[in-house]
């Protein structure tokens, strides 16, 4: 672990490589998904709305789960890089959060959707955190006795 | 070709995002989820006025793909903007939980709509 914090650039690269590689993964599941449930643009975007939500939970089961197992170095930090950062957050995302809820507004001129559509995903994606973060205490709690 | 493209640039958004929340929290924002914000509202900005140029005219399909789509949704996430204010939920700092979850979504559809207001209207 100390010769790997001695050489930063090496991990660096390490580093902007496993991101690089999630964030492929995770972008391609995202536009497969969403080409497989497309939506108008006065539509509610669903495939998004499930997208987020599953990302939410996946990151908090993965995020407790590396937490409680150990400090964040070594092959814990690469994991994280790549399922984490990598695809978890490419697999979500934000920007389309904000513009399919511009979209209800601009193009079908549901206001109330957009709002509902926003907060909604807002709201469930904390549920969903949470229940990830539930799951990967007990399983870890589980496993300790 | 376009939907490699796409998968590349999400790839190359992920990386932009991972270096500008390092950068942000080693400069300007150490603590909290600002800099996830700050990223979060950006990319939205971009994908606003993408999305505007995309309703407008067939050249801007492919853009929106490959920008948007790609880029933009690596860039931004979700997953970590709910994983943050979670957090700080447990923390029972509930204060800057409700201003950087409710707030980061506002700001992010405020830019969102600036972005598709100023190439509507250009």
């Amino acid at each position: 672990m100390s010769t790997e914090s001695a050489r930063p650039p090496h991990l660096r690269a390490t580093a902007l490589a496993l991101v690089l590689v999630g964030g492929f993964c995770g972008t391609a599941a995202r536009d497969l998904v969403q080409n497989a449930f497309p939506h108008s643009a006065s539509g509610v975007p669903w495939a998004t709305f499930g997208i987020n939500l599953a990302g939410a939970f996946v990151l908090g089961v993965l995020l407790e789960g590396l937490a409680r197992s150990g400090e964040d170095d070594g092959r814990r930090r690469r994991i994280r890089l790549l399922a984490g950062t990598g695809f978890c957050g490419a697999f979500t995302t934000y920007s389309a959060l904000a513009t399919d809820t511009v979209q209800l507004w601009e193009v079908g001129h549901r206001t109330t959707a957009g709002i509902a559509y926003a907060a909604g995903t807002v709201l469930a994606g904390l549920v969903c955190t949470w229940l990830g973060l539930m799951v990967a205490s007990r399983t870890a709690r589980g496993g300790a006795r | 070709m376009i939907l490699v493209l796409t998968f590349l640039a999400g790839a190359l958004g992920a990386v932009a995002r991972f270096v500008a929340d390092a950068e942000l929290r080693r400069r300007v924002l150490p603590d909290g989820p600002w800099a996830t914000v700050l990223i979060n509202v950006s990319g939205s900005l971009v994908l606003g006025g993408l999305a505007a140029w995309a309703h407008r005219s067939a050249s801007g399909e492919s853009a929106l793909a490959i920008l948007g789509t790609g880029f933009c949704g690596g860039y931004t996430t979700f997953s970590t903007a709910s994983y943050e204010t979670m957090r700080l939920i447990e923390q029972r700092r509930y204060t800057v939980a409700v201003l950087s979850g409710a707030g980061g979504l506002v700001l992010a559809v405020a830019a969102s709509l600036l972005g598709w207001a100023a190439i509507a209207a250009s």
